[in-house]
């Protein structure tokens, strides 16, 4: 018999067990991939080649392949960059911020949104480093000592603080992915049929056993890593924002960026989560642990930072009338009226009035209505960066240099190219890898349902025989008050 | 070193932890207790002590913090001072960012490779599981058997008395 809880929803749906959770996210790692996934990753796969080939004229001819000029320095290169670190950071948002916050139900998304981050930062990587022409160089970005002397890099310049933000970032996020993924592999490990698949996931799973000890040290760890990647992740961009706002341009030279961006990186973040939940929820047959509350909840949280970045749009308007400086003045006025002001409408539209549809009910538990609020909201976020960038400098301070930006085909083919990057690498995740986690969707298979699932089900699926004795009744029964120190 | 364990699998967590006290209040010293996920509460059944990783993350951010600052003023202050933006050479504000990354990057990783060092995790080609359901949707608990031909019976009497659905015995090879 299971009890439902009137008051709390079930944070799995389905009467699941255990041992149904085993099954349900082994099954497209044990199965040989389908017909969908291959078509999906020869779509991704397609656009990969854009990508290297553009990578590789941009490279073979220099940066001159690109639609910049001297004026427009920074275009969809660095548009894309704040983009995709952007996006990233909704991953690490639920991993870390919603376990410090005891949010249960980040539980089944937390491993799909991390692999987004990851994957969402080497595509954002990798256009700071074709930007700088010759990436082989690369490594100047870091403090070793040049071979023309003694010089070592600036430590006063935000682009430096974002080659140490951003490889911590990307480190520490690794790790924390990783550490949640060992107890998965062992399960998928020693699930294994074949000699090769068992060596594999036991490399991968470096030999865990569940054994309490290493559980203990294990939720230390998650804890502590949640601890430190919380404000890590709000330190990225804000680090990101410095980069304008540090400087003297019109337009960027604002207060307001860190907790702007701050706001705008979670908001296309979580857009992109719901993207991918959206599909993966339906390929893979995860809807009882991905359930429509799942993608309210998000959607909510995708309200609540839109607004937040809807009024900062407004209230950088405001602080330009209200600070009285002319350049700053016309740099806004420009951006809504000017030449580039389909940009400014459409990152109006998309970022400010579509997520204020959330409020609807209905909207925020309908999944095409969601799907489709997800993908403006990431064009807008798009469109936003891409408006901060080109209208503050396609025309500031000298009117003898004001020029247009248009983007070549290469500045295209490497946007859309990462979008491949992405996708291809986020599929072989999909595949070879568990993208639901299992062992903590596991501790919160009886939120809001009593009597556990489990202690009802009988399953012998065949490893061992019940060597002794007719079962016996427990000595207690499972809904005994247990006197323990449960943490929550 | 070959060992023998009686393993009783149990099916609920709260089974488990009532098993686990009253198995340690008869004297019986469990060895190890598998489960699939983290059982809130079994800590303090198996009298597990509170781990001391933090206090090592806290040190290794420090260590972090120190490096940052020493190299930043190092750097721009002694090595090769330079006015940039005519900021001063040992410009502190200048230097929270990057000292705050490194804080972070030792903490985290420092942390990462203590807890692999002192759980014995590292990669292998062959783990020595004592059940393989362990990880999957049951709680394994495994207790050393002496060279006593009746212990196991009577252990078996014991687990099934506090709840255990199956007791088998296991030889294991302990590295």
């Amino acid at each position: 018999m299971q009890h439902v809880s009137p008051v709390r929803e079930p944070l799995v749906t389905g009467g699941k067990t255990y041992h149904d959770i085993t099954e349900d996210v082994c099954r497209q790692v044990e199965a040989k991939p389908n017909i969908r996934w291959m078509a999906a990753l020869s779509v991704a796969l397609f656009f990969l080649g854009i990508f290297f080939y553009s990578v590789y004229r941009t490279l073979w001819y220099g940066i001159g392949e690109w639609g910049l000029n001297k004026t427009v320095g920074w275009a969809w290169d660095i548009t894309n960059f704040v983009w995709w670190v952007g996006i990233g950071h909704a991953g690490t948002l639920i991993s870390a911020v919603l376990l410090l916050f005891r949010q249960k139900w980040r539980s089944s998304i937390n491993r799909a949104a991390e692999a987004m981050t990851i994957f969402a930062v080497i595509c954002a990587a990798m256009f700071p480093v074709l930007h700088m022409g010759r990436p082989w160089l690369a490594y100047w970005v870091f403090p070793f000592q040049n071979t023309f002397g003694s010089l070592w890099v600036n430590f006063n310049s935000p682009l430096l603080w974002d080659v140490f933000a951003i490889s911590t970032y990307f480190s520490v996020s690794l790790v924390f992915w990783y550490i949640g993924l060992i107890p998965d592999f062992a399960t998928i490990r020693d699930r294994a049929k074949g000699p090769i698949a068992k060596r594999a996931y036991a490399l991968l799973s470096f030999g865990w056993k569940g054994s309490a000890k290493a559980w203990s040290r294990y939720e230390t760890v998650s804890l502590i890593l949640a601890g430190v990647a919380t404000p890590l992740v709000l330190s990225v961009h804000t680090i990101v924002s410095m980069d304008f706002a540090t400087s003297v341009v019109p337009g960027w030279h604002t207060t307001i960026f860190p907790p702007y961006f701050v706001a705008g990186a979670i908001f296309s973040g979580f857009a992109m989560v719901l993207t991918l939940m959206l599909i993966t929820r339906v390929v893979f047959k995860l809807e009882d642990y991905i359930t429509i509350e799942h993608i309210a909840l998000m959607n909510k949280i995708m309200m609540i930072t839109g607004s937040i970045v809807g009024v900062a749009y407004i209230t950088e308007f405001f602080i330009a009338w209200y600070s009285q400086v002319e350049f700053e003045q016309y740099a806004f006025i420009n951006r809504a009226t000017g030449p580039y002001w389909w940009a400014y409408a459409s990152m109006m539209t998309c970022n400010v009035i579509t997520p204020q549809l959330v409020w609807f009910r209905r909207i925020r538990y309908s999944i095409p209505a969601t799907f489709i609020l997800s993908i403006i909201v990431n064009i807008g976020m798009w469109f936003e960066r891409f408006v901060i960038i080109v209208t503050s400098l396609h025309r500031d301070y000298l009117p003898s240099s004001w020029v247009m930006f248009s983007p070549t085909w290469v500045d295209i083919g490497i946007y859309v190219g990462t979008l491949g990057l992405f996708f291809t690498l986020f599929l072989l995740f999909a595949k070879f890898f568990p993208v639901v986690n299992m062992a903590e969707v596991k501790t919160i298979l009886k939120y809001g349902v009593d009597n556990g699932p489990t202690y009802t089900a009988n399953h012998n699926h065949g490893h061992q025989v019940a060597p002794v004795h007719q079962p016996v009744a427990p000595a207690l029964p499972a809904s005994a008050p247990v006197n323990y120190n449960k943490h929550d | 070193m070959t060992k023998r364990f009686a393993l009783g699998i149990f099916d609920d967590e709260d089974v488990l932890l009532h098993a686990i006290e009253n198995i340690r209040a008869a004297g019986v010293k469990i060895h190890d207790v598998f489960s699939p996920y983290p059982v809130h509460g079994i800590d303090d059944a198996l009298g597990i002590e509170r781990s001391r990783l933090p206090i090592a993350a806290f040190f290794f951010g420090l260590t972090g913090l120190s490096f940052a600052l020493w190299m930043q003023i190092y750097m721009l202050g002694f090595d090769w001072p330079m006015i940039i933006g005519g900021k001063p050479h040992i410009a502190l504000p200048a230097f929270i960012p990057v000292s705050f990354e490194m804080t972070v990057l030792f903490c985290a990783h420092g942390m990462v490779i203590t807890f692999f060092t002192i759980s014995k995790l590292y990669p292998r080609w062959k783990v020595p599981v004592m059940d393989v359901r362990a990880t999957d949707d049951k709680f394994v608990m495994a207790i050393e058997l002496k060279d006593d031909a009746s212990e196991l019976s009577r252990l078996t009497q014991l687990l099934r008395e506090n709840g255990a659905t199956e007791v088998n015995e296991k030889e294991m090879t302990q590295k």
